[in-house]
């Protein structure tokens, strides 16, 4: 059975973080929160990367953190934008 | 309607022809209006001057809320077609980033329809710049004056 998430990020968490795609273990994670809390805790540039204003997307579409997750899903994190 | 990410630099002749070409089609005679709006590069920040921009993108996501705010602001302003047009990748000062063209049978609508989609635009699609300086490149930040733009729209306006 797939037990992974695909972890997508933009802009300036791409570069802080340094990966710009991976894949993520769902183990016991059941929200957006509980990945973010994850990640923040790999090292210090994800920590870096996830400590200001993070805008959450699951499967493309915009969400919260408390938002459930299941495996396949993608899940992205970025800045605010700045288009136009 | 159209609602495009692309790369290459746009023709805005070419762009008017085919909203209006769309429009006369489903609404022939009642288009009584177009506006249409073309941000470019600027070649100075509040810091001084640049060399151009690169624009970074979510594929997949950044075309379907590009089509979802297209498609909102025509319901919402009545328009008989829109279309929106914005380049992503490495862009230098004085290119044209983006184009907004709105058809109304009246100016009103079509004007507002233009301001409205470039506020949520600027809001609500995952599209992110990066500026080039002398000194470095930075992530250009959200300011305040477009947060406030889209929330007025949010917000009811007194009766003159």
């Amino acid at each position: 059975m797939e037990t992974i998430l695909v972890i997508k990020t933009f802009a300036q968490v791409r570069e802080v973080s340094g990966e710009g795609e991976l894949e993520f273990s769902l183990d016991a994670h059941k929200t957006i929160a509980d990945v973010l809390l994850s990640l923040k805790a790999k090292n210090e540039k994800w920590a870096l990367a996830l400590d200001g204003t993070v805008i959450c997307a699951k499967n493309q579409q915009l969400c919260t953190p408390d938002t459930p997750i299941a495996a396949g899903d993608e899940v992205a994190f970025f800045p605010p934008v700045t288009g136009g | 309607m159209f609602a495009r990410i692309v790369t290459n630099d746009f023709s805005q002749q070419g762009l008017y022809d085919e909203l209006l070409a769309q429009a006369q089609q489903e609404h022939a005679g009642a288009v009584g209006a177009i506006v249409t709006f073309t941000g470019l590069v600027r070649d100075t920040n509040a810091d001084g001057t640049i060399d151009g921009i690169s624009l970074e993108h979510y594929p997949g996501m950044t075309e379907t809320a590009l089509t979802q705010l297209a498609q909102d602001t025509m319901d919402k302003f009545e328009l008989r077609n829109i279309g929106v047009v914005h380049r992503v990748g490495r862009l230098h000062n004085n290119e044209q980033i983006v184009w907004v063209g709105c058809c109304a049978s009246h100016r009103k609508s079509a004007f507002d329809a233009a301001c409205y989609l470039m506020d949520f635009l600027k809001k609500s699609v995952p599209l992110w710049k990066k500026e080039f300086a002398a000194d470095g490149e930075y992530w250009v930040e959200v300011k305040a004056s477009d947060e406030q733009a889209a929330m007025a729209w949010l917000t009811p306006k007194a009766k003159n």
